[in-house]
């Protein structure tokens, strides 16, 4: 008897906690829906894409989960542009209208939410995905419901799919001059650390290729699973076989940054004699890692905060204003105010929103004034944009040590990797496709 | 020469990521050790002790300069009677109602360490406030009614009528809260962002031994404290009244009980140890480690691997596994041994070929399994009767 009635005493005090997150959560979040639709009609308006007076787009994010932690930052840049070309007039005479869904860190949930986004909402584009564990899972949906799809992050390149525009880095728009820039100024010998997975591994494969063809050594290479923090065998190994010094290439991705730079200083390696160049780690990363154990160190990007720019400034001061003065922006948030604005460009110039193979075709060729610089879409559905070297300062900001002069032309196939050399993309040209040999 | 010099580098950073392991399992070999709780929620705990640890040095920060060096010293007791606290909590609320039931105990704390996760990534004013208003009415409410004679006979009435209301009471409060004050109540405290801790500068660096080998500040301040806990553990689990009493539950728990001894607080108190030791551990690996909403996932697996090897409910064993796994993942991950074996070419290309940070985790696991196939209760089993749980 007793037990029956603790049981059910455990049912009451469970659903009173979860009725109190409930309501809790319900009005926690009303002011962020409230700033979803500036549009200012009901979101439940029946009205179809392009029918009613609103253009309806789709976010699509890890909004819960492990990826949160990134990604939210990109939702306030895509909802920033989206508001900015509301105030100024909207696209074609009508107003944005952003439907934001959570992926929640699950790569299934995102192919869901973005067949809901395509069918349900009726959406003309979806801006979203960082994990290209996500974009691989979403891809399917969107060739299949010939859609489009922004994806904003620097990847390992090595797909080209036509109803993704990508403006991120492609490889040879981060890795390749990062480790051109090594080799003239810090040295010859690299080692090599990743987390486990395709990313890293792939980007590699790239490094090694091309210290082989330009005269540097790969002295050692190792990948710790994602979210491992025990790093002290791979400094023991760094110090084998790095005993003078030489170069760190990091590809580690999440939490084990942390662990690494936290050890690696312990461990005596510091930057004078150790330097570590990272393709994850931006203005956010350093501020959650610590500025004590990066200072010094490189990151390879597009964008960093420090870019004098009037577009940056611009950018900058209306991110702030926006979402509170400690905010920092970053790389991946730069490519998704491009993914709006560039769309916005394409749209206007195809003249509607609703018709995606004018909208595709009017895209390439598009340009819009970064903050880190013009950009121009190509039509191997990559951008054009200037690589640039950055150390962290003091501040936890970077120093712009390196910056190409020109924009670099994006190659989405590995010319340095066996399987894909020779290989190139062009939608503009029906005959020509995702990946023809060129 | 040079052999003795990496056998000694290699000893103590395998004793170091041993110290890790065994500090991060020491709570869960009292918990599930002991109690044979499986409490999932463990690296979660860790995580709210590493979430003490912060802001205990963003406390001490606003001190100024001699005091914001000794945050870490500080942050041990706090993180530890934090995490008991919660360990009561989930003891008193969750666990007692499911003992015996390893299965249904297996699913709630995984929901509580999920629960906890989400916790620390939107905890505000406004949810606090939410917590605070709705224990104090209802848990209040109950309290005071409770002493009326015919409690019993009005008893669902009474839940059926508190729970709602109290419910909406601190919801409406909590909304009117959040429009009043906007950003200042509804903004988190600490987001889904990992959150920067930093060891204190007589913590960081290292004292350099010979040659490239320096050992990290930070490695030695966790195996002194791990020393410390296991032998404060072991004080209080032989020494005292209350250690008695928990070994004589673990063993017998009817006939303790019969002679008298209060087994449901000894299961509280007990519980409550184990939490704090998370706590401790969360506060250490912070020095090394990323702190953030997921920490406590990444030690949880590692944690059980360490009691389960070591045998559940032995100490010892915990001790000699997590000095073992630690040491042979060293080993194995570095290559030492690949380089040992180097006269044997066959061998040493194994050796060479697992010698990754992951693939050494594969290596280590595979040993476990097969140390587990031999001896399946691990280096020093449980004798004689089981616990009954």
């Amino acid at each position: 008897m007793s037990k029956r009635i603790n049981r059910r005493k455990f049912l009451l005090y469970g659903g009173a906690t979860v009725g109190t997150s409930i309501l809790l959560k319900a009005c926690g979040s009303s002011q962020p829906t409230a700033t979803n639709s500036p549009a200012g009609g009901s979101p439940a308006s029946p009205a179809a894409s392009g029918g009613g007076d609103t253009i309806k787009v789709g976010i699509l994010h890890s909004l819960s989960g492990t990826m949160a932690i990134s990604e939210k930052s990109v939702v306030d840049a895509e909802q920033l542009a989206i508001k900015e070309i509301n105030a100024a007039g909207g696209v074609l005479g009508k107003q944005i209208e952003a439907i934001v869904e959570d992926g929640a860190s699950d790569w299934p949930t995102f192919a869901e939410k973005s067949k809901k986004l395509i069918e349900q909402d009726n959406v003309v584009a979806v801006f979203g995905c960082w994990t290209s564990a996500s974009r691989k899972a979403v891809l399917p949906v969107f060739e299949e419901k010939k859609h489009m799809l922004w994806y904003p992050v620097q990847y390992e390149g090595q797909e080209c799919s036509q109803n993704i525009f990508y403006t991120g880095a492609a490889p040879n728009q981060q890795i390749e001059p990062s480790v051109d820039w090594l080799l003239e100024n810090k040295g010859k010998e690299f080692f090599l650390v990743g987390s486990d997975y395709v990313f890293p591994r792939t980007a590699n494969t790239v490094i090694k290729a091309q210290l082989a063809a330009k005269g540097g050594t790969t002295v050692g290479e190792d990948y710790l699973p994602l979210g491992n923090t025990e790093v002290t065998a791979i400094i023991t190994k760094i110090k084998a076989a790095l005993p003078n010094g030489g170069v760190i290439y990091n590809t580690l991705n999440g939490d084990s940054n942390v662990a690494f730079f936290k050890q690696l200083q312990g461990a005596g390696i510091t930057a004078d004699k150790y330097p570590v160049m990272s393709v994850s780690i931006a203005e956010e990363e350093v501020k959650a890692i610590g500025v004590e154990f990066l200072k010094d160190q490189y990151a390879a990007w597009n964008y960093f905060m420090t870019v004098d720019s009037p577009a940056n400034k611009k950018f900058v001061e209306a991110f702030k204003k926006e979402y509170g003065g400690e905010r920092v922006t970053n790389d991946p948030m730069e490519a998704a105010y491009i993914a709006v604005y560039l769309w916005k460009a394409a749209v206007e110039k195809a003249g509607t929103a609703d018709d995606l193979e004018k909208v595709r075709a009017a895209a390439y060729g598009a340009t819009f004034d970064a903050p880190g610089g013009m950009v121009t879409m190509n039509a191997n559905h990559h951008i054009s944009k200037i690589v640039r070297i950055g150390q962290v300062r003091e501040d936890g900001l970077f120093e712009i040590v390196q910056a190409t002069p020109q924009p670099v032309v994006p190659i989405p196939w590995n010319q340095y990797v066996a399987e894909t050399k020779g290989f190139a993309c062009d939608w503009s040209d029906p005959a020509k496709g995702g990946k023809f040999k060129a | 020469m040079l052999i003795v010099q990496g056998l000694l580098e290699g000893l103590f950073n395998g004793i170091s990521i041993g110290a890790v392991l065994l500090i991060a399992a020491l709570g869960l070999a009292i918990v599930f050790g002991l109690m044979g709780v499986i409490n999932m929620a463990h690296g979660e705990f860790m995580m709210l002790g590493a979430y003490t640890t912060f802001i205990v040095q963003n406390v001490f920060k606003t001190f100024g300069s001699p005091w914001s060096e000794t945050y870490i010293i500080f942050a041990l007791p706090v993180a530890f009677l934090l995490t008991a606290s919660f360990g009561i909590l989930l003891e008193r609320g969750v666990i007692r109602y499911l003992y015996g039931r390893p299965l249904e105990t297996l699913l709630a704390t995984w929901g509580v360490s999920l629960i906890l996760q989400q916790f620390v990534r939107s905890v505000n004013w406004v949810i606090i406030a939410g917590i605070v208003i709705f224990s104090a009415l209802f848990f209040g409410g109950l309290w005071f009614i409770s002493k009326r004679a015919d409690y019993d006979r009005i008893k669902t009435l009474v839940w059926t009528i508190m729970l709602p209301v109290s419910a909406a009471i601190s919801g409406v409060t909590g909304f009117i809260l959040a429009q009043t004050f906007k950003l200042a109540v509804t903004k988190p405290w600490f987001g889904a962002q990992n959150v920067d801790v930093t060891a204190p500068a007589w913590l960081r660096g290292g004292v350099r031994v010979f040659g490239t080998f320096q050992i990290p500040y930070a490695r030695l301040f966790i195996i002194v404290l791990t020393a410390a806990c296991v032998a404060g553990i072991y004080l209080f689990l032989q020494k005292s009244n209350w250690g008695l009493r928990i070994r004589s539950v673990t063993q017998n728990r009817t006939m303790s009980s019969c002679l008298g001894i209060p087994t449901q607080q000894v299961d509280s108190l007990t519980f409550a140890l184990g939490s704090g030791l998370a706590g401790i551990a969360g506060c250490a690996i912070s020095l090394l480690g990323s702190v953030g909403p997921n920490t406590g996932q990444n030690y949880v697996v590692d944690t059980f691997m360490v009691v389960v090897v070591g045998g559940v409910g032995k100490l010892a064993g915990s001790v000699v596994a997590a000095l073992a796994i630690g040491t042979l993942n060293y080993f194995i991950g570095s290559g030492a041994i690949a380089l040992l074996v180097q006269p044997i070419k066959p061998l040493a290309d194994f050796f060479t070929f697992f010698a990754t940070a992951s693939m050494a985790k594969v290596m280590v696991f595979f040993l476990i399994i097969s140390f587990l196939q031999f001896r399946p209760g691990g280096i020093f089993p449980q004798k004689g009767r089981t616990v009954d749980a």
